[in-house]
């Protein structure tokens, strides 16, 4: 007896599944394996491992953490920049967060944010971004104020009650990043006192009006400083942010400043071919160009 | 030199490099699929297969076993996705199948790799062991590329013959598309990575401890194996989390030119097979027109809106930086946003998320676009060509001719096929958007107010077109979203696969009428402003109040 056709097309489809995961799925990864033995590219294929001592301190690819123990930056390295995962490779994630994310969640004053579950704070992406700037500033010693932020390191946003819901008098304004009791960024808001940002408390029916302030336009602490990258690898950092370390690294070190951008200079990516992606340095090879000093 | 600068020069020799690949890898390809005789070794497989390579079959036959095949590789990967850890667990992860892979994580990640979308609902390091990524959804990544290419094959030999009842042999088509085109390019491609620092072992990696003390495990596995045909196949499917952000993915400047070229390199050059098939090149180069339009367009406009930074927080950064390395740059992180989002890749090297509300809405718009400039493998090609069978209706309702192009007649059964295949994407969106906000299903989003909209508007555009890009934030690894998504990825590739093959019969079997005075020609610019103009305005009237409600409200 002839097979009906709709059984021998699905038998045809089960070894042709077959055929190509052996061919596809193991003969080819396998034989590009085996290629990546070669001299030249087996210390890539691996990873680019950097060892110092005959033992593993990295990839050259990868970036990590200059920290100490309890997260403060080391300050005769150079410092990476944020990242969303802390740099471990087991857990990559970038923020995912948007552009109008600008309205943190206060904490329970009840709750200890050092405890295991935190207090329920979570920051926006504009409070992180001023924390941030205002961290790197002051470990600088530069400036690290920037528009829409407030000088103690949030989001300058107000949540403001008109009479007439999205229009009409100005009733009550609240500065919602900043948790009492601090004091708001901004006094007053068209005759009104600002308030603190009180945990609980319902502002939806306010509407969002981040505050630009009067921050230059660019601040001395470059961008990749106070944003997480997408790999949350990132390997690099800005030129001018490995400028901007420059000063402190070399006090740290007792060198002068010269030798250390020299450094720098050395270890600075230009584009590939002139044109493509943008001029970084690799902050692991830089920090250990130091270390061998 | 300036960012700007360098971002145009970037573009432009990716320009300059597609042109020169359509013309010879087009021709290859077209050589491919178009040669008469059988290698050798291909005999072989077909005897294997238990087919024979000369019988062509008709469109229904074709699209059963192109049903088939999809059918028992979705099985076959959801047992293989289910049963990975008995054999070669590496890496040995703590947490057993039961609380990584859920079953309906199973059956999305199935769907996902045997549709050509590789949306990811998992995170590759913490999930799947290295065999299921390289011998379970690598091997998808090849064979479902070559479905699509092997269906648009197939439409093209619909407008090319006469008086038909076949429309080629889908096996053969399968098996050369697979030896002759992707495994050679990807093997290639994959040395390169290589080249450029993508790791390729089967070891768990490398423990280091760090210069301040800290512990950091350098991750393994066979990457660029499969990121070479993750790119080539526009599949996009990333063997790590953050996908082609991950410097074991993409290293470098270079080699994010070399991604970003390889998954426009085929949908680009399948024009070209069209013009050759059809023994006329310029319908080739109309074809390739539209794409290109419609790419630069996007590709400029996601650069503009990204350099612009406005928004808060981009305002207070001095720059979309977030969410993009520096290696990349802002500038080369959008036009790789583009690409992925135009071909049906969904690769990304930075985070769409965390883009500018206009630079953000852009990788929407490319997909609502339907994925036809240039589009997916093949898919890009057939989805175009409805297009344009759709713009010579509409030219013929304005003239009140009988509409037709390539000599065939655009009758009632073949625009039926051709508006079922258009409306399909859309509907599937839409209620899925309307299904997930009804059913309280976005609350799983990260962002809020119209961001988060965005989010739930992304991932079912994404889903359905088969990209398997994301605004990430949003937690889709629920019993909810496995489903509905999974659903959407397998209606939205499916359907429209067997009204192309539906269209293609009906075509085949038609005999050419000549061309008269009153024929619209398809290869002079008029036909090109046209298509352009029915693909953004078709999509214009469907998506405009979903994108008012999303990005445009956040980013105006």
């Amino acid at each position: 007896m002839r097979t009906p056709s709709w059984i021998s097309q699905h038998l045809a489809a089960v070894r042709a599944l077959v055929f190509f995961t052996v061919l596809l799925g193991l003969a080819y990864p396998l034989v590009i394996t085996g290629l990546a033995q070669l001299p030249g590219l087996k210390d890539k294929a691996d990873g680019s491992v950097v060892q110092v001592n005959g033992k593993p301190v990295g990839s050259s690819l990868i970036g990590q953490s200059f920290t100490d123990a309890d997260g403060n930056p080391v300050p005769k390295y150079f410092q990476s920049r944020p990242s969303a995962s802390g740099y471990d490779p087991d857990a990559t994630a970038a923020s995912n967060l948007g552009p109008e994310s600008i309205e943190d969640t206060l904490g329970d004053p009840a709750l200890d944010p050092n405890s295991e579950d935190g207090d329920g704070s979570k920051q926006a992406l504009l409070t992180q971004v001023c924390a941030r700037s205002k961290a790197v500033g002051d470990l600088e010693g530069v400036s690290g104020a920037r528009p829409y932020c407030t000088s103690d390191g949030v989001g300058a946003v107000l949540r403001v009650f008109y009479t007439g819901g999205l229009s009409g008098k100005v009733t009550r304004a609240v500065s919602v990043n900043q948790a009492c009791p601090a004091t708001p960024f901004l006094p007053v808001y068209e005759g009104v006192a600002v308030e603190c940002g009180r945990f609980g408390e319902d502002y939806s029916k306010g509407v969002l009006v981040p505050v630009r302030g009067d921050a230059p336009e660019t601040s001395p602490v470059p961008a990749d400083a106070v944003t997480a990258s997408g790999s949350s690898l990132d390997p690099h950092i800005s030129v001018e942010y490995a400028q901007l370390q420059a000063k402190r690294v070399a006090s740290a070190r007792g060198l002068p400043v010269g030798k250390v951008d020299a450094l720098i200079g050395e270890h600075t990516d230009g584009r590939a071919l002139g044109f493509m992606g943008d001029p970084a340095v690799n902050v692991l090879e830089l920090n250990l160009a130091l270390d061998r000093l | 030199m300036s960012t700007t600068t360098a971002g145009v020069i970037f573009i432009l020799s990716l320009l300059a490099a597609l042109a020169v690949a359509y013309r010879y890898l087009g021709d290859y390809l077209f050589r491919v699929v178009a040669a008469e005789r059988h290698g050798r070794v291909e005999r072989g497989i077909y005897r294997a297969l238990g087919v024979d390579p000369d019988a062509e079959q008709s469109w229904g036959v074709y699209a059963r076993s192109v049903l088939a095949f999809s059918l028992v590789s979705i099985l076959g990967l959801y047992a293989f996705l289910r049963l990975q850890d008995l054999v070669f667990r590496v890496p040995d992860f703590a947490a057993s199948i039961d609380e990584r892979v859920f079953p309906h994580l199973a059956w999305n990640t199935a769907v996902s790799f045997v549709t050509n979308t590789n949306w990811q609902a998992y995170s590759g390091e913490s999930t799947m062991t290295h065999l299921v990524q390289m011998a379970g959804l690598a091997v998808q990544n090849f064979v479902s590329a070559a479905v699509g290419i092997a269906v648009a094959v197939a439409l093209v030999r619909g407008f090319a013959r006469r008086k038909s009842e076949r429309l080629g042999n889908f096996w053969v088509d399968l098996t050369r598309i697979t030896l002759r085109i992707l495994l050679p390019i990807a093997a290639v491609a994959a040395v390169l990575l290589i080249v450029g620092g993508v790791v390729q072992n089967l070891t768990d990696g490398t423990a280091a401890t760090t210069l301040t003390g800290a512990q950091q495990h350098l991750t393994g596995g066979p990457v660029a194996s499969q990121e070479a045909i993750k790119e080539l196949g526009t599949n996009g499917g990333g063997f790590y989390n953050v996908n082609s952000a991950h410097p074991f993915e993409n290293p470098n400047a270079w080699t994010d030119w070399l991604e970003i070229f390889l998954l426009t390199v085929i949908p680009f050059a399948l024009p070209r097979v069209f013009g050759r098939m059809v023994k006329d090149n310029r319908q080739g180069y109309a074809i390739l027109a539209v794409m290109a339009i419609i790419a630069v367009a996007g590709v400029a406009l996601t650069n503009v809106f990204e350099l612009q930074h406005a928004g808060t927080v981009p305002q207070a950064v001095g720059a979309a930086l977030e969410g993009k390395d520096v290696r990349f740059g802002v500038s080369n992180s959008a036009t790789f946003a583009a690409a992925t989002t135009l071909t049906s890749t969904g690769a990304v090297n930075s985070f769409h998320d965390s883009y500018t509300a206009l630079g953000g809405m852009m990788p929407i718009v490319n997909m609502m676009l339907g994925e036809v400039a240039p589009g997916g493998v093949g898919s890009g090609l057939y989805g175009m060509l409805i297009i344009a069978v759709i713009t010579v209706f509409v030219a013929g309702l304005m003239v009140g001719r009988t509409p037709e192009y390539l000599g065939k007649k655009i009758g009632a059964r073949e625009i039926k096929f051709a508006s079922m295949y258009f409306l399909i994407t859309p509907a599937l969106v839409l209620i899925g958007v309307a299904a997930a906000m009804a059913t309280g299903n976005w609350s799983t989003q990260l962002n809020v107010g119209p961001h988060g909209f965005s989010e739930v508007v992304y991932a079912f555009t994404s889903a359905a077109n088969n990209n398997g890009s994301a605004f990430a934030g949003i937690t889709v690894n629920t019993p909810w979203w496995d489903t509905a998504l999974g659903l959407a990825m397998l209606l939205g590739r499916f359907l429209p696969l067997i009204f192309v093959l539906g269209l293609a019969g009906s075509l085949a079997r038609q005999a050419p009428v000549p061309a008269s005075a009153g024929t619209l020609p398809t290869h002079k610019p008029l036909f090109i402003g046209m298509v352009v103009g029915v693909v953004v305005i078709l999509v214009a009237l469907t998506f405009l109040p979903a994108l008012a409600l999303g990005p445009l409200a956040e980013g105006l």
